[in-house]
């Protein structure tokens, strides 16, 4: 095998390297597909693809088993009403986390536009009131679950309303959701602190990597975060209002 | 799509706040189709219509997807795409399922039915 043909796009020969560094050398290529994309944001964005898989297979899975039991669905506009000042509002609690998951990817888009300016004070704010939004939505998810699980009596295999499957799909898709927020608080947290610091206008070195990072990953957690809510999109429209 | 030689996103507040309170009036539309009880086509068309509404409107200003280039749009959002004919074939397999389980489960017992109605 002649590798001295080897040469990259700007006709130079490429070092060849043997054993496992050279896997890494050759997986590490220098060859960009995504012309003036930061790496971290072509990898986010490829990360969230993937997720958006596992996600569709969740609510995939929930379609199938709902549209085949025999079994009536329990009403989901019942399942999660609530009694406010004396009144019996359907969905109210699911309403009100969507207007804050909502609410707090505003906040974040303008994190990002504000970090791209290298304004630290307002963008740190920003990021942490979009964490703290966050925060307040998987609050009110533990508090709609132990409803759930304490009052109504749903469990993942049963529960007295309807379709055993409904807990199971519900627990796993709303529970994986959850995490996601719960990540993406600690996420915001850690980056909101190198915006305050300085350390993203001092280029010095990440959290959990060595490489230097810049104002690109408040875009990157912002990503993150609007993935997020986009999925909440979908959980909404296809578990709580169908 | 943008000419800038920068990676950066910059772009006008106001777009931000726009779609912010684009979400909102979508978010609130959506949920009043639950609230007013609409029922049948109606109600699953209005609800797949504001879905897919908000769901653009965060992917293509909140998450710059429009101001990106086509490469990267493209590695994406047609794998996204490929999603659908996965999710047509198991809405087929399961509208196989509801009807043999309508069939054999609610029929009367002993009666085999040999000529399915699919």
């Amino acid at each position: 095998m002649s590798y001295e043909a080897a040469v990259d796009e700007a006709g130079r020969p490429i070092k060849i390297v043997e054993g496992l560094p050279g896997v890494v050398a050759d997986w590490s290529s220098d060859q960009q597909a995504f012309k003036r994309v930061p790496w971290g944001k072509a990898m986010m964005w490829i990360f969230l693809l993937s997720d958006t898989f596992i996600f569709s297979i969740f609510l995939t899975s929930y379609m199938t088993v709902r549209s085949s039991t025999v079994v009536p669905w329990p009403n989901s506009s019942e399942v999660f009403a609530l009694t406010l000042f004396g009144h019996h509002i359907p969905l109210i609690l699911i309403a009100i986390m969507t207007f804050i998951l909502i609410s707090s990817s505003g906040t974040m888009a303008m994190a990002v536009k504000f970090g791209y300016e290298k304004k630290r004070k307002i963008t740190t704010f920003l990021m942490l009131l979009t964490a703290l939004f966050g925060a307040s939505f998987v609050g009110m998810q533990v508090f709609e679950w132990s409803k759930l699980i304490l009052e109504e009596g749903v469990r993942p295999w049963g529960n007295p309303m309807g379709a055993a499957q409904f807990g199971a799909t519900f627990f796993m898709i709303t529970g994986f959701h959850g995490f996601h927020v719960s990540v993406g608080v600690i996420l915001l947290l850690i980056v909101a602190r190198k915006v305050w610091t300085g350390d993203l206008e001092n280029m010095r070195p990440g959290f959990f990597t060595g490489r230097r990072g810049g104002y690109e990953i408040v875009e990157i957690v912002g990503l993150y975060w609007h993935f997020v809510d986009l999925v909440w999109v979908f959980i909404f429209a296809f578990f709580y209002l169908w | 799509m943008s000419e800038t030689t920068t990676d950066e996103q910059q772009h006008p507040i106001a777009i931000y706040f726009w779609v912010w309170g684009l979400l909102f009036v979508l978010s609130g539309l959506s949920y009043m189709v639950d609230y007013m009880q609409l029922q049948g086509y109606l109600r699953w068309s209005l609800i797949l219509f504001f879905m897919f509404m908000k769901a653009g409107f965060i992917i293509a200003v909140f998450m710059h997807m429009c101001y990106e280039r086509l490469a990267m749009t493209c590695a994406i959002l047609i794998p996204t795409g490929c999603l659908l004919i996965f999710i047509g074939l198991m809405a087929l397999e399961s509208g196989y399922t509801s009807d043999t389980r309508n069939v054999y489960l609610d029929g009367a017992p002993g009666i085999m039915l040999t000529d399915s109605p699919h």
